[in-house]
């Protein structure tokens, strides 16, 4: 893996390098919350989804939910992390009103999963030129919060548990990240990941993930800096202008005689910059202690081989297989990022449709048509199988390059398969040689001039016979049997 | 015809089930006793139609031929610390003022389930901290017993599980549910002269029980003897999948399984319970206890449980620590009290419902609790506390190998008079010295009464025994209980 252009900030004193460090929380996708049988869906009435539990009622008591556990233990695994077969919970506790226990229950000292790794790359065209491992410090679960609504009354503020307890993973990485590239980048593929392994739906704008950026500068070769923390960004644009305004911020109070103070800070989208919102001097003392409700989680090895048996093949396999039928590393790296594309590609090839041409086609025709009828591959107006009868038509000949655009467009506008539209509407290509040697004929004796040009020595005009005999034959002409008659009857 | 309020679990089971007379009239004795024992200020809250209702199911069911069930017809008291559903449930604390649980915790449900009314709500030291009484939002039990001295002082029925104690020496029920965090069920047992076990950490499932120290709270059953008692046990314990600690393991047969033959059992006695101070009756009653497990066959060896000095001190940092955050959730926003100043932001109500909600010894338990978990004391408190903790845990594997049951004096001393301690926190926590090692190592251990002190007042001995052995101590509590003939019983003065 080669070094990539080194990010820096040009100050009064002289260059700074960034450092950069991303705690992501992810919302485990279940059925049920961490701690409670309660339902965890998007959207829901508020507190119509809170168990007792969940309200932290008088003697209530929280029992592990199996299926959030086999989810951020899958996550580990597809990160290649260490999974700690004996982890233990412990409490977080402060008073908030979204917080009705009074604690958070979480992992501190001894964590689901521990050190792994996510390779991302900084130019797609490049993936494994471009590449850079950012390292995994660890993984631990724990229940989220409530949420205040503070819009409801003018004086009163309201508080929605249906979010109190559904699990998260707190996925916290080194601060391996130098750029606001990178940082973008480690979030798209780590959300790329996690929606291979289905243990996370990535959604940011319904807050399933978010992110706390740690940034720092300093000086080339300098320790470490002192960081702040950014708190709850939302989306990989706002992460990277986190690190970009953060940074830029840090080195100019530092060039002007100042120093950074460890503390908590929030990004305003709207203005594009992080303000203040606590400091270290008035932090919480959380207090962790094990939970004494909860025995430590021990995972039996029965328990840890279903979660591996049960990876499908992650994005960076899934793109070295593609590049291994041929498929350039560009291509490969475009049909692999989001899983639904390269679930819809995978079935493609099951086909038995060739990888080149089909991941040709993909990455130009199909991938332009979902942006333009706002569709994606989930919602695709075309399905594999029809994708593979299209491409069959155009590998056997029946249909040109051309013709099959036409044919795809017929196909978006109708839903009818590539066949049907072939038949009604006689789009079929032809190899008729004699029909072609009569239509060719008939060009040249209309461009007598050109015939001559080319004779004595315009090559160039070939393209134009070309051009002409496809137009008169309404493009259903087979290039490849146009182009050798051609070249036999020019001499 | 006999006071029917004079029988045990055992006696009144049998009697409905041979129709020698109704539950319904069971029930009536037992409903007239409590209305006419307020002056005790055992119960917080009456249920005579929950225990009447029940009891007619049971002479129904007998009417109608059916399988009685193990308690049908037996109406008992309820700790507060267990949330009843439609029942107003406070753990004798103003923070739960009103507070009416929509659900039935498990420990309470079971023993519905077999057949048990309730005649209600037992007083009990707030939150379950305490061990005389005296913490009780709502004025502190009165023992029934008084000193043989013509005085009339009012003594401590213990704690946590005072209201119980209290209710079951005065024949106001023949049984009641307790919780024992560090003592809180044997140590008010043996103040009044009635016996009670603290089962293994995990039998009794802990969901709907209101919690004051989740690594040590544990329910269990108080009653007149160690048979009442095992049948209590039985119907209160078993796996529940709400409570992660839950052991899931069979409910054994307690009750007949019980037998007072030690032949083959040895008994230690551990030396270090030898205190300082000790009054000479307690030493007295001890040596007592080794000769009447002697006469029933056992075997007496003598043990160490070097740690044991630092079990207390261990238990009042581990338990306060959970108390601190267990406690937390009682805010003022979603049940209970809530105090809202004029103009007061969330942190002010917060403070506002807490220290008007709590009582003395709860926020001096929160405080400490808080102090012990903090950034900077948390390894020099909590971390060494836990530390202590296993070290007592592994002095009781080693005795094992020499013993199958331990025996040792339930308190250093009998009840004391109301006021006597209150204001000396140290002098009470104290009391709970014999009781604390074993509920810090999660064993089974009961007390069953002894003998009578100069003053006429009761005395208790108490079993401990290896993980999952409640057979084993409850069998040496049925050795004692036989040999002691303890009849010995308040004179109503209320």
């Amino acid at each position: 893996m080669s070094e990539h252009q080194t990010y820096t900030i040009h100050g009064e004193t002289g260059d700074w390098e960034v450092v950069v460090g991303l705690e992501v929380h992810a919302q485990v996708t279940s059925n049920a919350k961490l701690f409670s049988g309660a339902a965890t869906a998007f959207g829901a009435e508020p507190n119509s989804q809170v168990s007792l539990v969940d309200a932290a009622m008088p003697g209530m008591l929280p029992v592990p939910n199996r299926e959030c556990i086999r989810q951020a233990v899958r996550t580990g695994m597809a990160i290649d992390a260490q999974i700690n077969k004996w982890s233990r919970f412990d409490r977080k506790n402060y008073f908030y009103a979204d917080l009705p226990q009074g604690y958070q229950i979480s992992q501190l000292y001894h964590p689901l999963v521990g050190e792994g790794a996510i390779d991302i790359s900084l130019d797609d065209k490049n993936p494994d030129q471009s590449g850079k491992r950012i390292g995994v410090e660890r993984i631990h679960v724990e229940q989220d919060a409530g949420k205040l609504m503070h819009d409801q009354h003018p004086t009163r503020s309201y508080v929605d548990l249906n979010r109190s307890g559904v699990a998260l993973m707190e996925i916290v990485s080194k601060p391996d990240m130098t750029s606001p590239a990178e940082a973008g980048a480690y979030l798209r593929k780590l959300r790329s990941i996690l929606r291979y392994v289905g243990s996370c739906d990535g959604n940011m704008e319904e807050g399933s993930m978010r992110a706390d950026v740690n940034v720092s500068v300093r000086k080339a070769g300098d320790p470490l800096g002192t960081r702040t923390e950014t708190k709850n960004v939302n989306s990989v644009r706002f992460v990277m202008a986190v690190v970009e305004q953060e940074a830029r911020r840090q080195v100019e109070v530092l060039e002007d005689g100042g120093r950074i103070v460890q503390e908590t800070r929030l990004y305003d989208p709207d203005r594009n910059e992080t303000r203040s919102m606590r400091s270290k001097e008035d932090a919480h003392d959380y207090r962790y202690f094990p939970d004494p409700d909860l025995l430590p989680l021990e995972l039996d090895d029965a328990f840890l081989e279903e979660c591996r048996a049960s990876l499908p093949e992650l994005p960076d396999a899934k793109r070295r297989r593609y590049e291994a039928l041929g498929i350039t590393p560009y291509a490969a790296a475009v049909l692999t990022a989001e899983v639904e594309a390269a679930r819809w590609f995978d079935t493609l090839l099951e086909t038995g449709t060739k990888p080149v041409a089909a991941a040709n086609w993909t990455t130009s025709e199909l991938f332009g048509a979902l942006n333009r009828t706002g569709t994606d591959f989930t919602t695709s107006p075309v399905s594999p199988t029809q994708a593979a009868e299209l491409l069959g038509l155009v590998a056997d000949g029946t249909l040109s390059g051309s013709l099959a655009k036409q044919v795809f467009e017929i196909m978006l506008e109708t839903g009818q398969g590539a066949g049907a539209v072939v038949e009604e509407r006689g789009l079929k290509q032809t190899s008729d040689t004699g029909e072609i040697e009569r239509v060719i004929a008939e060009v040249m004796a209309a461009n007598e001039d050109k015939v001559a040009d080319y004779r004595s020595g315009k090559d160039k005009l070939f393209g134009f016979f070309v051009g002409q005999t496809m137009k008169a034959m309404g493009g259903k002409a087979n290039p490849g049997v146009v182009n050798e008659v051609l070249k036999k009857v020019l001499g | 015809m006999t006071d029917l309020t004079n029988l045990g679990v055992a006696a009144i089971r049998d009697g409905v089930r041979n129709g020698s007379f109704t539950a319904r009239e069971v029930a009536e004795g037992f409903i007239a006793n409590v209305s006419a024992a307020k002056a005790l200020n055992a119960f917080l809250v009456e249920t005579p139609d929950h225990a009447l209702a029940a009891a007619d199911a049971a002479d129904a069911a007998r009417a109608k031929g059916e399988t009685l069930k193990p308690l049908a017809g037996v109406p008992i008291g309820m700790k507060d610390l267990f949330c009843t559903k439609g029942v107003t449930t406070t753990a004798a604390s103003h923070i739960l003022a009103g507070f009416t649980p929509p659900y039935e915790s498990t420990v309470s449900a079971n023993l519905w389930d077999a057949g048990a009314g309730m005649l209600g709500k037992l007083n009990m030291d707030q939150f379950a901290m305490g061990s005389s009484n005296e913490t009780s939002a709502f004025g502190n039990v009165i023992s029934p017993w008084r000193r043989n001295d013509g005085g009339n002082a009012a003594l401590a029925p213990g704690g946590s599980s005072g209201g119980s104690s209290a209710a079951i020496a005065a024949r106001l029920c023949p049984a009641a549910t307790g919780t024992d965090t560090g003592g809180s069920i044997r140590q008010p047992a043996a103040f009044t002269g009635i016996s009670g076990i603290k089962p293994t950490y995990g039998r009794c499932s802990r969901w709907g029980t209101i919690a004051f120290a989740s690594s040590l709270d544990q329910a269990g059953p108080m009653a007149r003897d160690v048979r009442d008692c095992a049948i209590m046990l039985g119907a209160m314990s078993g796996f529940d999948a709400k409570d992660a600690t839950s052991l899931d393991l069979p409910v054994p047969a307690w009750e007949a399984g019980l037998s007072s033959d030690l032949k083959g059992k040895r008994v230690g006695i551990p030396k270090e319970y030898r205190v300082d101070n000790m009054p000479p009756e307690i030493e007295a009653l001890w040596q007592q206890g080794i000769d009447w497990l002697k006469d029933a066959g056992a075997e007496i060896v003598e043990v160490s449980l070097p740690h044991t000095k630092y079990a207390l001190p261990a238990y009042y940092i581990i338990a306060p620590a959970e108390a601190s955050s267990n406690l937390a959730r009682y805010d003022g926003v979603r049940y209970g009290l809530r105090d809202l100043p004029e103009g007061a932001n969330l942190q002010d109500m917060y403070a506002a419902t807490r220290a008007d909600g709590f009582g003395d010894e709860v926020k001096r338990r929160i405080m400490i609790g808080t102090y012990v978990l903090s950034a900077g004391y948390y390894d020099a408190y909590f971390t060494q506390a836990s530390k202590i903790r296993t070290l007592i845990a592994r002095d009781f594997e080693q005795a094992w190998a020499k013993c199958d049951v331990l025996l040792t004096p339930t308190a250093p001393s009998a009840a004391f008079a109301l006021g006597e301690k209150s204001a000396d926190p140290i002098a009470m926590y104290l009391n709970d010295v014999f009781t604390v090692p074993s509920s810090l190592a999660g064993l089974p251990a009961m007390s069953v009464p002894g003998g009578l002190d100069h003053a006429g007042l009761p005395l208790g001995l108490q079993i401990i025994g290896k993980p999952l052995d409640e057979q084993g101590v409850l069998n040496a509590g049925l050795a004692l209980e036989e040999r002691a003939g303890f009849t010995a019983r308040a004179e109503r003065w209320w």
